[in-house]
């Protein structure tokens, strides 16, 4: 039978009809996909040219690569990467996981108080960093005001502390984004079946040990897919960056989207911007190829039974 | 002695009444199945009796203590869940043990209670893996495994074969009924499957609404059942019910007359409510229990439909539709009219208005 039948089959007008739903879906995915990967292999090649102000060809190999390595900027951006990202998604995590807890006793006014914890997250970076900056600045923010209140030697000025300032960010990304890690974590702690708190009543134990031995173990997918994506949105910040610290006090809170913005729009270096955009992407994928790696692993586990 | 007492026990979430003053006394070894259709407040009675949900009004007593301010724990009891509540991340030892770690038992008894119960379960090659890694019916031991472990007073099942395929349930069922036979500690267990209430029990609580309809032992409870709900819910198929008249000893329904129970005679002239066995009815050469010739009816049938073991007719008695159970090997007609032999000692009698048995 040829090929065409099954569709010669359906009545006339059955794909026509759903032609919308095809070109609302499919036309701004392989668009936006087009771009995605067009623009990091065209950076890739970049990598590879002498590109200045404006992109040459030719190839210079590993050139620009160890030219951004080389310098302090990066060092430092990466470094900070190293910490911020450690600390943010530590923090942001421990702190969705409290509230999460809390906001799964019951409580009254649950609605109101899920919405509030997650209402960050529909601010943009830039706002959040603009506000933070605000709060955070030790003329006019919470140092201030603390101050007027009558504690007058209280200091908060690590906005402009250089070892400190790294912290800003942490602050601002965890508050930015612990609703969503408790979102996350509230959903897992309401799939707990039911009957297994019961059982664990019936066992005689409290309710500490209920978290701890019984519910809290079956959080640990979870915990991963979290982690994971809050990890990947630590090594391309760069907006909230750009709008509370703008990468100081001097480069102190430089991060490698800053150092590619830098390059590439600052200095005029094509070439170093996309090299240091390659290693960014390199970093993204030790933490990403793991995961792919271990999801597959589960879902073999899990379809063997 | 008792072990469990139920009295005049009540249960409101917020409006809606779901227990509506249960009462049962429950002695000690029995096997009590609490059966009835879904939504009529099993789960609910058993969770007050362990202490997960606490009772609007009414008593409970467990081995003579009275328990209403008592937690789970200390109740002396041990429950089966309808979905195992396996802790999924722990090993079957530690499921096992983890009651006992809780209460500080020291190590050495531990090690020795698991053995003893993964011995008389058979689960010994099983300690060692986690739940993920166990098929439905290792699961439902090792949750047995879980309460055994505690010997306690009484144990609390809730729907525990439900998730099992059919084949595996039936031979649950007469694992745990084993089981029962020997350890012989009492047993409240709660099913909607009236197959399970009667192959189980020494007793059976038919719930409907939040009311027990009836208390008793299953024989009772299929041949005598209290009222109408009880006996069309018992029994597959369950029991023929057909609007009659009691006429000078006789049950009339339609042009059929079949000699009445004595206790009948106060309803003479009146409409009642007969209840027949679909057993009760069957080919006209079958002698029932003492061999005397049985009552002959004709019938026209309807349809019929073999199982193999029997073939279940589909008859009309006094322009209602009744079964009948007659041997595979009787031919019968679709559309033809068929003679039957009934056994009327087994008839029940009904008030159509409070549907309660009467003879
Ligand atoms: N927490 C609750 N809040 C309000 N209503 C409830 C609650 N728990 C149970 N109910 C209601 O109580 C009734 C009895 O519930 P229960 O779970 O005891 O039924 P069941 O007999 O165990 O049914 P099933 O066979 O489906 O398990 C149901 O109508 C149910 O909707
Ligand atoms: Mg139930």
């Amino acid at each position: 039978m040829s090929p065409a039948a099954p569709a010669a089959a359906r009545p006339p007008f059955a794909s026509l009809k759903r032609l919308p739903e095809f070109l609302v879906i499919w036309v701004p995915l392989l668009i936006s996909a087009g771009h995605v990967v067009t623009f990091a292999l065209w950076t890739t090649w970049m990598s590879f040219t002498p590109s200045t102000l404006v992109p040459a060809d030719g190839f210079v190999g590993l050139r620009n690569y160890n030219a951004v390595l080389a310098t302090r900027n990066w060092k430092i951006a990466f470094d900070n990467l190293l910490l911020f990202g450690s600390g943010f998604v530590v923090l942001s995590l421990s702190a969705g996981l409290i509230l999460a807890i809390l906001l799964d006793q019951r409580i009254r006014g649950e609605n109101v108080l899920r919405s509030i914890f997650l209402y960050p997250l529909a601010v943009s970076f830039v706002v959040t960093g603009t506000v933070w900056s605000w709060l955070l600045n030790p003329g006019i923010g919470i140092q201030k005001l603390v101050n007027d209140l009558g504690w007058t030697s209280f200091r908060f000025d690590w906005l402009i502390d250089r070892d400190m300032a790294i912290w800003t960010i942490v602050i601002t990304a965890v508050w930015q984004s612990c609703g969503f890690a408790m979102a996350l974590f509230l959903a897992g702690l309401r799939s707990v079946d039911g009957d297994l708190v019961k059982a664990a009543q019936i066992d005689g134990t409290g309710p500490v040990r209920i978290y701890r031995r019984v519910i809290l173990p079956t959080l640990w997918p979870i915990t991963i897919t979290v982690a994971v994506i809050q990890l990947q949105f630590a090594i391309t910040t760069f907006d909230l960056v750009r709008a509370l610290t703008g990468g100081g006090p001097g480069i102190a809170t430089q991060l490698p989207a800053l150092v590619v913005y830098d390059f590439m729009f600052q200095r005029g270096n094509l070439g170093r911007g996309a090299a240091a955009a390659v290693l960014m992407l390199l970093v993204l994928l030790a933490v990403l190829l793991p995961h792919w790696t271990w999801r597959a692993i589960q879902n073999r586990r899990a379809a063997r039974g | 002695m008792s072990a469990l007492v139920i009295r005049d026990l009540h249960k409101r979430f917020g409006t809606t009444e779901v227990l509506k003053g249960i009462n049962l006394d429950i002695d000690s070894g029995d096997f009590t199945v609490l059966v009835g259709p879904s939504g009529c407040g099993k789960s609910t009675l058993l969770n007050i009796i362990a202490g997960l949900e606490t009772a609007s009004s009414g008593d409970i007593e467990i081995g003579g203590r009275l328990v209403n301010a008592i937690p789970p724990k200390d109740r002396d009891i041990a429950m089966v869940f309808q979905t195992y509540a396996l802790y999924p991340s722990m090993t079957v030892r530690q499921n096992i043990t983890f009651g006992m770690e809780c209460r500080n038992v020291p190590k050495a008894a531990q090690n020795q209670a698991v053995e003893r119960v993964a011995k008389l379960l058979q689960i010994e090659p099983l300690l060692a893996r986690k739940p993920a890694q166990l098929s439905g019916g290792q699961r439902q031991r090792v949750a047995m495994g879980r309460a055994l472990v505690r010997d306690p007073k009484l144990f609390l099942f809730d729907e525990p074969l439900s998730n099992l395929d059919a084949k595996l349930r039936v031979e649950m069922r007469m694992e745990i009924k084993q089981l029962h036979a020997r350890i012989g500690t009492s047993i409240v267990y709660v099913t909607h499957d009236q197959i399970e209430a009667m192959t189980m029990a020494t007793r059976i609580a038919v719930m409907h609404q939040g009311e027990v309809q009836q208390f008793a032992d299953p024989d009772t409870v299929y041949n005598r059942p209290a009222n109408l709900f009880v006996a069309r819910f018992m029994g597959a198929p369950p029991m023929n019910t057909v609007m009659a008249r009691i006429d000078a000893g006789a049950v009339v329904v339609g042009d059929i007359r079949l000699p009445a129970p004595e206790a009948a005679a106060a309803w003479q002239g009146r409409e009642v409510v007969l209840g027949i066995r679909p057993e009760c009815i069957a080919e006209p050469t079958r002698l029932f229990g003492d061999g005397s010739a049985p009552i002959v009816i004709t019938a026209p049938v309807e349809m019929t439909e073999p199982t193999g073991a029997e073939t279940i007719v589909v008859m009309r008695l006094g322009g209602e539709k009744v079964l009948g159970r007659v041997a595979p090997d009787t031919r019968l007609a679709n559309g033809a009219t068929a003679r039957f032999a009934v056994d009327t000692r087994k008839l029940c009698l009904f008030d159509p208005q409070t549907e309660r048995l009467i003879a």
